[in-house]
């Protein structure tokens, strides 16, 4: 009972967060109700047993991935609006029959039955520990090579977004040319 | 009771209306947010079909999924600052140098 009032709840919330990012003007809007959305899709992890999924969610989206935009907004001027030109029907209602199509194409063979549990959930072991025993035993390599990208990444952001920070390119090209 | 269709049918919507803003939206800032927004409703989908089977799997490549888009956002906001400074424009019509 409180399982179906939590996921109605939380998904008509969701819902309607993503859709105030999609169509407001304001970018700031954007990004708040964006946090929001996330936030509330964490909550639908905690439903779905995946505790340590969902605290990472809101480590990793709310606390790193918005923080990251909020402090990028810096550089961008967001009071500029940016006139829409594509608007109407025909994108929306082409884009939900390809993202339907999309999904049941991907998660139809998943959905038919034909799965056995290839690392299966203990009982009685909580979420977090069991998701441990699974990553640094079977996945131990991809982690690995996913700790390297991460460190590629910071690198490439802290050398693309730091570049000549007191100067501007535009007239630094104009110079060169 | 909700079941696993209801899962799937909320992550379908919610991609969905990333989708629409990957198509329509015309900043290129708004462009990221919606990509996120369809990596979360994969996320959702993997954990809902983790949870319906008893399988660690899909909460493992959850976590791929989220670390990926992390490192994702630091690239590409870095790119897109390069790019403010030098057109003044977050437009995705800026982009467009070919004339084609």
């Amino acid at each position: 009972m409180f399982e179906t009032i939590a996921f109605y709840t939380f998904s008509f919330l969701t819902i309607l967060a993503f859709a105030i990012t999609v169509t407001t003007k304001n970018v700031l809007y954007a990004m708040s109700s964006l946090a929001g959305g996330m936030i509330i899709i964490s909550g639908m992890f905690f439903l779905l047993n995946a505790d340590f999924l969902g605290v990472v969610q809101i480590i990793v989206y709310t606390g790193a991935v918005i923080a990251l935009y909020a402090f990028a907004m810096i550089f961008f001027d967001s009071t500029k609006d940016i006139v829409e030109t594509k608007t109407g029907k025909t994108f929306f209602i082409l884009t939900v029959l390809s993202s339907v199509m999309l999904v049941l194409i991907l998660t139809i063979p998943m959905a038919s039955g034909q799965v056995e549990a290839l690392y299966p959930i203990h009982e009685g072991v909580g979420n977090a520990q069991d998701v441990g025993m699974v990553l640094f035993t079977k996945y131990l390599v991809p982690f690995e090579v996913a700790a390297v990208m991460l460190l590629v990444a910071m690198i490439g952001g802290i050398i693309m977004a730091g570049k000549k920070m007191d100067k501007n390119l535009t007239e630094i090209k104009e110079n060169e040319e | 009771m909700i079941t696993l269709e209801h899962y799937i049918v909320l992550s379908t919507i919610l991609f969905a209306i990333g989708m629409y803003g990957v198509v329509v939206r015309k900043n290129l800032l708004m462009l990221f947010f919606s990509t996120e927004i369809m990596l979360n409703a994969v996320n959702i989908a993997l954990a809902a079909i983790s949870n319906h089977y008893g399988d660690l799997t899909g909460q493992m490549f959850a976590f791929f999924i989220i670390a990926i888009a992390a490192s994702e956002v630091a690239i590409g906001l870095g790119l897109l600052i390069i790019w403010y400074k030098r057109h003044g424009s977050i437009d995705l019509e800026t982009l467009q140098s070919m004339k084609g």
